[in-house]
């Protein structure tokens, strides 16, 4: 049970990239820079010349926390939330949950791969300990 | 120092508080009322006197709990002649009504202006009204700038993002639980000295480690506690608040910078915007860290309330920790008196404005049992993420 995001102009590749099993995040094609959120400029450079840009996938756990507090009857077991840093670029992260394993076996520092759940129109990336 | 900065020509001349009810059977409005007509009291004006009024966040969301009375309303009931007023989410946080009313007065826009905070976040939870933060996150989808990026996660509280600054100071700094637990501890002290704090029983450090997980690390007891208050100030013209009831409380500085992008896993996750409010407000100050008396810091979260220390300069980067250890530092009889009302984790969640009110009340020597020693600086405090104000406070 997810609620979904709004998707607009800017951030529908990155909601919907897993369709096609990509991590879309935004790229200045100017300065290389990658940058999240995505929006129509690059806040590093200003430049206007951005694209939707895949990834690896690979990342860390920069931080974790397990969520034990029952916030809506449909979630109600504890859950992992995590912010994940891509290797792409240092500082390159976003929130995230890590899926897929005890939620006591998440550490940080861990290297984590993403995994795609599809609700509806959105491919929700989420993570998973890396083989 | 600079004549540029103009927040010294104005000065806080009265307080007022409504009852800190969990829940008050009070409305919203009579408890706008009653802090407002108490401050205004305070200062030894009365309503006619103010031609201005700011709050944060204002009606921002539609007479939500969260804020379910603004400026408009107030200067309509009070019947006020306004020249000045203004409300809004979109500003260094919770102290952004006191940063916004200090510039009007600065500017030349306003003499006397009122600036308050009303919260019914209480008796929103026992009426069981729609209007409670989950529920109003619950819509068909969230195009909201920050939540959108929060909420498909299942993070619906701003308690897991603090969480996860939690866990990461620990991981690098070393922070242990324990130390972490002296915030709610020590609030909690001050708490039973404050006869309007909402909870006084006393706590343990076993009580602490009993209370419930929300999201670890943080415990029930490093969450702040919902209320029903208003809280007021009536911020004047210096030149005209020398002959008021009180010596005027002077602004010293005022701190408002964010240098960050606005998201809470974009920011630096160890320091937030802290630093970046902190270091604006230094700079605008003669004064310096080890010339505060006493500090009123954010605690909606306990995490929050270290890193304030940190981002301050009252404690070394990373060193919170061990600044807070065992407690005595931050007591009322210690080097730094922190949060001396009970903050907002047993005091109640008045959500910024409490730390004011309670900055102005120890300056004045109004403090009852709670009362420090003879301070005559003080700073406040409030945001987390990437919201952060603070503000320097000094008795002339």
């Amino acid at each position: 049970m997810r609620k979904l995001p709004l998707l607009s102009a800017e951030t529908r590749q990155f909601w919907t990239g897993g369709e096609f099993g990509e991590l879309r995040m935004h790229r200045c094609e100017d300065c290389s820079r990658f940058f999240h959120p995505p929006a129509p400029i690059c806040r590093y450079c200003s430049s206007l010349n951005v694209t939707p840009t895949p990834v690896s996938g690979r990342g860390r756990v920069v931080t974790f926390t397990i969520n034990h507090q029952a916030w809506t009857p449909e979630v109600s077991d504890p859950y992992v939330v995590a912010i994940v840093e891509l290797e792409e670029q240092a500082g390159l992260r976003f929130l995230s949950n890590v899926v897929n394993c005890p939620p006591d076996a998440v550490e940080i520092g861990m290297p984590v791969t993403v995994v795609f759940e599809n609700v509806e129109d959105v491919w929700v990336p989420l993570f998973e300990r890396a083989a | 120092m600079d004549s540029r900065f103009l927040e010294k020509n104005v000065a806080i001349t009265g307080i007022g508080q409504s009852e800190v009810g969990r829940p008050s059977s009070r409305s919203a409005m009579q408890l706008t009322v009653d802090a407002a007509l108490e401050a205004i009291a305070d200062a030894g004006l009365n309503p006619k006197d103010i031609d201005g009024v700011c709050s944060w966040p204002g009606d921002n969301s539609n007479g939500s709990s969260f804020s379910p009375v603004g400026p408009l309303s107030v200067m309509t009931m009070l019947g006020l002649t306004c020249n000045w007023f203004s409300g809004g989410y979109e500003a260094a946080g919770p102290l952004a009504g006191v940063m916004n009313g200090v510039m009007a007065i600065a500017s030349g826009m306003a003499n006397h202006v009122l600036v308050f905070r009303t919260i019914t976040e209480s008796s929103n939870r026992t009426s069981g009204s729609k209007d409670q933060g989950l529920a109003a996150k619950s819509g068909p989808r969230d195009g909201n700038f920050m939540w959108q990026w929060c909420t498909p996660f299942n993070v619906l509280s701003v308690v897991n993002i603090t969480a996860m600054y939690a866990a990461l100071h620990m991981e690098t700094y070393g922070t242990t639980p324990e130390q972490l637990a002296q915030i709610a501890l020590t609030t909690r002290r001050n708490a039973q000295l404050n006869p309007k704090a909402v909870i006084r029983k006393p706590m343990t450090m076993d009580d602490y480690f009993a209370s419930k997980m929300i999201s670890t690390p943080l415990r029930m007891f490093d969450c702040d506690v919902h209320c029903d208050a208003s809280t007021a100030i009536v911020l004047s013209r210096r030149d005209m608040a020398k002959d008021l009831r009180h010596p005027p409380i002077r602004i010293e500085a005022i701190g408002a910078a964010m240098n960050q992008p606005y998201l809470w896993d974009q920011v630096d996750l160890t320091a937030n915007a802290m630093p970046d409010a902190a270091n604006a407000m230094w700079a605008r100050t003669d004064l310096k860290p080890a010339d505060v008396d006493t500090a009123q810091l954010y605690d909606g979260f306990s995490i929050l309330t270290m890193m304030w220390l940190e981002g301050l300069g009252l404690c070394p980067k990373g060193g919170s920790g061990a600044f807070v250890e065992g407690g005595h530092r931050i007591a009322l009889d210690g080097l730094l008196p922190l949060n001396t009302n009970g903050g907002q984790l047993s005091g109640g969640r008045t959500h910024g404005m409490g730390y004011v009110h309670e900055a102005c009340t120890q300056l004045w020597g109004r403090g009852g049992e709670r009362q420090i020693r003879d301070p005559h600086v003080a700073v406040c405090a409030a945001g987390g993420g990437p919201l952060a104000g603070s503000l320097l406070l000094v008795k002339d």
